[in-house]
């Protein structure tokens, strides 16, 4: 609408001062182009990793088979002469980073870089392979797996952020989850285990909630706290309770379920359509908590509390109501997910068993930029990560386990060291809300 | 000019002050010394409570919850050996709530203790098991300074990280924690570090001269107290001269209450951040140092053993004063010596002790939670030192 | 509606914000509440917001008693806030802001945006007031953000509309268009009441005036009669002159050069274009402008730091474009930051330790780095007495002073150094009367020994008042230079609105 402008500019200013900017933007971006380069480097170094760490002493075929035993449909394994595919693959990063020092990718830098690790992601595999067989589709399989607890995570996080109140006891949640799912789960059955656990993760964002909203404690410290109350009382609860009575740690799990038709595409099927109902259940919570978000009456509400809580109390908005409501949503969708660590694969308990994958699910949200599929995004990246450490250590790679196992950590850091900076978290995220 | 201006008015017109570091306030200016004494002693006592109901809950009666408190008890003060054993374990906890603390100051939340300590500890147990024929003063010093660069290291990359990318110290020092873990697990299946003839990963024992001298040997051999005790004391007055009596106390404590200020002052917040979580980094790796060199005399996966997440809990309690850090970590200490002696002859497991911190934290952090229990009127200000994920 | 309060009180810890307020406002009227800052008018208003409880006194609409427990019963009873600081979510749309708590819905949940824009629309329509409904709200210009926070209490029904300092963040023009708006509401019924310090806007627009100090009403006035004298002296208690006594400067060397100073955001649109001046030993030059359009970039640019994209600026005939704030305060150039609260001071600190926030690294108040207490306490002693800091208490935190006295807290710190060049950004923004004097005649006893003094405000006053030389800045750059002999408020303000010279 043009007559939303007050300030009438002169007759001739407006062309000049919109060419005078562009020129500037073009000039004055030496910090950019510095970056350009310096990410043109990281490709071209990849390329030479390619070359100098991964070709010498590579030979033979990389087999890497694309359907599981027991599917119908059987496709060919896909059989790849290593030594070839890496000289391919370094070249396209060499194109790549080239391009990339001398012209720049602009905008798109991030994404070719992204994809720049991708491919190199690629190599490490034909090179960890070559000579052997390595079943890609249930890699994936394990990779949609591994990435439920860590994008439910994410999730948890994204509704107490976007609400304003920072949650790093997820990790805490998903522990208390996982324990009294398998308690709950042995001594009742796994749907009870599921509800107890989602029931214990609301209680603890209740905590949070109470500390951080009304008692105005710094939201970082609570986090902390039930993190550090967690691991403890769960161990403390393992050695008195469960060590004693091993049928309290004995739980049923649920099994992976194939949707007709769906589940029979190859590849695809498998890896998406035939897991278990905790995998089925992220696919809608993420799915629905978007809408939630983005759709409904709450959603606005909880978004506005998160970005201007004044703005949203002057209007009638109840800040602490919708804080606590998207809290507690938050935690329960916290618990749900420790389920997972027990319920949902080994049906027992072990201390400390979560191993950071509440971090890591907070790494995610950032990823994500506080966006439900965005986080699952990332959660993915995350979950190949995890899966793909498991599969190379079995085939016996080179690379000692400790470094594989290293991997979803480093990945972690170069995130929110390198994409934190620019997306913009809610602007009343961690902050308390004191009404007056 | 009459002293009553309109201006005095100033509280409820203008917006409020910030909001982001009232915890120093409240951490700094005990403006009323029993109120500062007395909320830590009331969440002692609170969290005491809770853990008589945790202890019940597992199916033990009143009687052996309170038999099992008499073993903590005995178990912390209840003779010269117990004694021993609280300082033995405050020593670590002196140094880990050090870099805890140094690091809130500037408003930096250091998780990282853990990496840092086993970092730390790793580089002193490597110097202090393969260099050979030294006299003592020359290897103990060159080992403690070992542990320190190596946590110092373990501080930096967060710190820097922080300072150049914006990266939020938590999810980084938290990360470096489990990357600390896997790489000693690492290297104490290499060559270097493996003592000769073992399949399990626990490294070569440290020479006797790069030992930390038993203080009351002289007494009783099995008296475990050692000299790291006096080096922790030591970094304790040191961070106190460091944070109040010089020009790099004021900035670091000039960024961690007001980072736009110290900016505006010509300061480097940034410079500001690395230092201090270097030399976070340096206390809670001499933390390890003395826990290789003073009690285990080797390295073993996961030797940090939570060192580092108590001193979160220290900090807190000991207000992030250096001196209040000292006091908090012999009651913490205590708690742990006790709390060995209430799993062995109370059959309560140690981990208890754990939930009772965590406890200690939440009502120490939350002093208008203690107030409204214990129905209090002292003013109490809210806790706040983060800012969400903004750099 | 006509809207009574019966003898609203309201007291903070240490401070009777208000005392015992009574006033009526007429359906169809415009009732200005004038006051200074601090006179209880903001209190005033968020106990008429439900932001607010009163702990004595009545509010009553058409006879009927109130009971306010929070923002949601004051809406509902026909009361409508526009805020001083917008009440708005920047990442929201207009339509989402407007609709906010009132939401138009599907099956009660799901939001129906598309009656959300119609209802933005039809408000839009029926008062003149043109927005885009799809708009973000953080790319509008305030004019226009102003105009959604109307539009939004008008869609919640609202027949008292209480405006909150309007003016504060407009250019005259939009001024001009905003009371074009009131006169439009006040045609309709509706009763406005206006709160502001601007004197003059209160004769134009108003019925009734009534006049708030230290928490009470003093008075009302008449505007058909009343002068903006009297106000003034009724507002402050005392005859105060808006003028400040100095004699004409007389510029010496050269002190502060911008040679094509430019400065971009994160998006590569200009916040500083190509902007070139200059300050002298002895001269006073006061940048005028809405806030907003490069003035705390032109300081920071000048201060260190912000860095430049392009240009040069040399102090002393030094170049000194890549040079550190530090080493720029070292060379000679002191700083009153615009935001006392957020970047002038560290609250948590002492006065003594706020006294020495810039100089603590050096000689006399340290040693290699030893901090020397006595040398900082006998310092910090000297300049709370000379500068007039009160209470005159070293130990006393930072943010335990009021806002005139923080002011003169960091004043002392900077104008107690011997330097060639001064900068002072909004120096006397929301404190006393008492204060603004004594630091307006500490500038100018600055610029009689010969300093040479940059001056930032958003106050045309303050500008005229002070100034020896006059420079506007417009949306980056500097769109005019006068002396105030050579110009009138008038013709600055027009350059304010963007005009060219």
């Amino acid at each position: 609408m043009s007559d939303t402008r007050v300030t009438p500019a002169g007759p001739d200013m407006p062309e000049e001062s919109y060419a005078y900017s562009e020129k500037r933007t073009r000039e004055l971006t030496k910090g950019q182009v510095r970056r350009a380069r310096i990410l043109g480097v990281v490709m071209l170094v990849l390329a030479a990793a390619v070359v100098l760490l991964l070709i010498p002493g590579t030979t033979g075929v990389a087999t890497f088979d694309l359907s599981l035993s027991d599917e119908q449909v059987q496709l060919a394994p896909l059989a790849i002469p290593s030594t070839g595919a890496l000289y391919i693959l370094a070249m396209v990063l060499a194109f790549l980073g080239a391009t990339q020092f001398f012209r720049g990718f602009q905008g798109k830098a991030t994404i070719i870089l992204g994809i720049s690790f991708g491919v190199f992601v690629i190599a490490v595999m034909i090179w960890a392979t070559a000579g052997e067989q390595f079943n890609l589709t249930s890699m994936l399989v394990s990779t949609v797996a591994r990435s439920t607890p860590i994008a439910l995570g994410a999730l948890s996080g994204i509704l107490c952020e976007r609400a304003g109140v920072v949650n790093i006891g997820i990790e805490g949640m998903l522990l208390g989850g996982a324990f009294t799912g398998v308690v709950f789960g042995s001594l009742i059955g796994g749907w009870v285990g599921l509800l107890a656990a989602t029931i214990v993760g609301g209680i603890l964002a209740l905590l949070l909630a109470v500390l951080a909203i009304n008692f105005r404690v710094d939201q970082i410290i609570i986090g902390v706290v039930i993190n550090l109350l967690i691991l403890s009382l769960t161990s403390f609860l393992t050695a008195q309770l469960l060590v004693e009575k091993p049928e309290w740690n004995d739980a049923p799990i649920f099994p992976a379920i194939k949707i007709p038709i769906l589940g029979d595409i190859p590849i695809l099927g498998p890896v998406l359509f035939d897991q278990t109902i905790m995998v089925y259940a992220m696919y809608v919570l993420i799915g629905l908590t978007t809408w939630f978000l983005f759709r409904t009456r709450w959603g606005l509400r909880t978004r506005a509390v998160g970005e201007n809580p004044r703005a949203a109390d002057s209007l009638g908005v109840s800040v602490y109501k919708t804080r606590y409501l998207a809290v507690i949503y938050g935690g329960m969708v916290g618990g749900f997910a420790g389920a997972w660590f027990t319920l949902g694969t080994v049906g027992r308990f072990d201390e400390g068993m979560t191993g950071g994958r509440g971090f890591i699910g907070l790494a995610a949200m950032i990823f994500g930029a506080w966006n439900p599929i965005g986080a699952f995004a990332a959660a993915l990246i995350f979950g190949f990560s995890d899966s793909l450490q498991q599969k190379l250590a079995i085939i016996e790679t080179p690379i000692p386990g400790e470094f594989l196992a290293m991997a979803p950590y480093l990945v972690t850091i170069i995130v929110v060291a390198g994409l934190v900076g620019r997306v913009r978290p809610p602007a009343a995220d961690g902050q308390p809300y004191e009404k007056q | 000019m009459s002293t009553q201006t309109p201006d005095s008015l100033k509280s409820p017109d203008l917006p409020p002050p910030s909001k982001g570091r009232l915890f120093f306030t409240q951490l700094t200016t005990a403006t009323d010394w029993r109120t500062a004494l007395l909320i830590p002693f009331l969440a002692v006592v609170m969290a005491l409570v809770i853990g008589v109901l945790i202890i019940m809950a597992t199916g033990s009666s009143f009687s052996e919850a309170m038999n099992a408190y008499l073993a903590l008890l005995k178990g912390s003060v209840g003779s010269l050996r117990a004694i021993s054993e609280t300082l033995t374990a405050a020593t670590p906890l002196i140094l880990t709530g050090l870099s805890v603390a140094l690091a809130f100051r500037a408003g930096l939340f250091n998780i990282g203790g853990e990496g840092q300590l086993l970092i730390g500890g790793m580089f002193a147990v490597f110097v202090g098991f393969s260099i050979t024929g030294l006299p003592w003063f020359i290897h103990l010093p060159l080992a403690l300074l070992a542990g320190i660069v190596g946590g110092a290291i373990w501080g930096f990359i967060p710190g820097f990280l922080k300072a150049k990318t914006g990266a939020h110290e938590v999810i980084v020092t938290i990360m470096l924690n489990y990357i600390a873990l896997r790489l000693v697990d690492f290297f104490l299946k290499t060559e270097i570090f493996q003592r000769e003839g073992r399949n399990d990963p626990v490294s070569k024992n440290v020479e006797a001269s790069s030992n930390l001298p038993g203080l009351l040997t002289a007494i009783d051999p099995a008296l475990r107290v050692h000299a790291g005790l006096i080096v922790a004391l030591l970094a304790a007055v040191f961070i106190h001269w460091l944070l109040f009596r010089t020009t790099t106390g004021f900035e670091f404590r000039a960024v961690g209450a007001n980072p736009a200020a110290a900016k505006y002052a010509g300061m480097s917040v940034g410079r500001t951040y690395i230092l201090v979580m270097v030399i976070a980094g340096a206390l809670a790796g001499l933390a390890g140092t003395g826990q290789v060199l003073g009690v285990l005399d080797r390295a073993t996966p996961g030797f940090s053993a939570g060192l580092g997440f108590d001193g979160i809990a220290v900090a807190l309690l000991g207000r992030s004063n250096p001196i209040g850090v000292v006091f908090a970590a012999l009651l913490f200490g205590g708690l742990s010596a006790g709390g060995q002696q209430m799993q062995a002859s109370a059959n309560v497991g140690i981990d208890l002790i754990g939930v009772i911190q965590a406890l200690i934290i939440i009502f120490v952090a939350a002093p208008a939670l203690i107030a409204a229990i214990f129905r209090l009127k002292t003013p109490v200000a809210s806790t706040q030192i983060s800012k969400g994920w903004g750099s | 509606m006509e809207l009574e309060l019966r003898g609203i009180t309201k007291r903070f810890p240490g401070v009777v914000a208000n005392d015992d307020i009574s006033l009526t406002a007429r359906s169809g009227k415009v009732l200005a509440l004038i006051g200074e800052n601090g006179a209880g008018k903001s209190t005033l208003m968020n106990i008429l917001s439900g932001l607010y409880t009163a702990d004595s006194g009545e509010i009553i609409i058409d006879g009927v008693v109130q009971h306010f427990k929070d923002p949601g019963d004051a809406i509902a009873a026909g009361i409508g806030m526009v805020h001083q600081h917008f009440m708005l979510v920047p990442v929201f749309t207009v339509a989402e802001n407007v609709v906010l708590g009132v939401e138009p819905t599907v099956l009660g949940t799901v939001l129906n945006q598309k009656k959300a824009r119609t209802e933005v629309r039809d408000i839009s329509r029926k008062y003149g007031l043109a927005v885009d409904p799809d708009a973000l709200v953080e790319t509008l210009p305030v004019g226009i953000q102003q105009r959604v926070e109307i539009i939004k209490v008008l869609l919640r029904g609202a027949q008292i509309l209480v405006f909150d300092e309007p003016t504060a963040v407009l250019t005259p023009q939009e001024v001009e268009e905003f009371f074009g708006i009131v006169r439009e509401l006040q045609g309709r019924g509706a009763t406005i009441i206006f709160i502001t310090h601007k004197l003059k806007e209160a004769l134009a627009i108003a019925d009734d005036i009534v006049v708030l100090r230290g928490g009470k009403v003093v008075g009302t006035a008449n505007p058909a009669t009343a002068t903006p004298e009297q106000l003034a002296s009724m507002m402050v208690g005392r005859d105060i002159s808006l003028t400040v006594d100095k004699s004409a400067s007389a510029p010496g060397a050269r002190v502060l050069e911008l040679d094509g100073v430019t400065m971009v955001d994160d998006y590569g649109r200009p916040l500083l274009d190509a902007i070139t001046m200059h300050v002298d030993a002895g001269e006073i030059v006061g940048i005028a402008g809405i806030q907003g359009n490069g003035q705390t970039e032109l300081v920071e640019a000048i201060t260190g730091l912000l860095q430049l994209a392009e240009g040069a600026i040399r102090f002393q005939g030094a170049d000194i474009t890549r040079t550190t704030p530090r080493e720029r305060h070292e060379m000679g150039i002191a700083h009153v930051p615009e935001d006392r609260n957020h970047v002038g001071m560290v609250g948590t600190f002492t006065v003594a330790e706020n006294l020495i926030l810039d100089s603590y690294y050096g000689q006399p108040y340290s040693k290699g780095i030893r901090l020397r207490p006595e040398a900082i306490d006998t310092s910090a002693r000297t300049l709370v007495e000379e500068f007039d800091v009160r209470p005159p208490i070293i130990e006393n935190t930072g943010s335990a002073l009021s806002g005139g006295n923080a002011q003169k807290m960091i004043v002392a710190r900077e104008f107690s150094r011997d330097v060639p060049l001064v900068v002072c950004a909004q120096p006397t923004r929301g404190i006393d009367v008492g204060s603004i004097e004594y630091i307006h005649e500490q500038i100018v006893r600055k610029r009689d020994e010969g300093k040479a003094i940059l001056i930032v405000s958003t106050e045309l006053d303050e500008i005229f008042a002070l100034s020896d030389r006059i420079l506007v800045m417009f949306d980056g750059r500097i769109v005019a230079e006068r002396r105030p002999s050579d110009t009138t408020p008038a013709e600055i303000g027009l350059f304010m609105a963007g005009r060219q010279a």
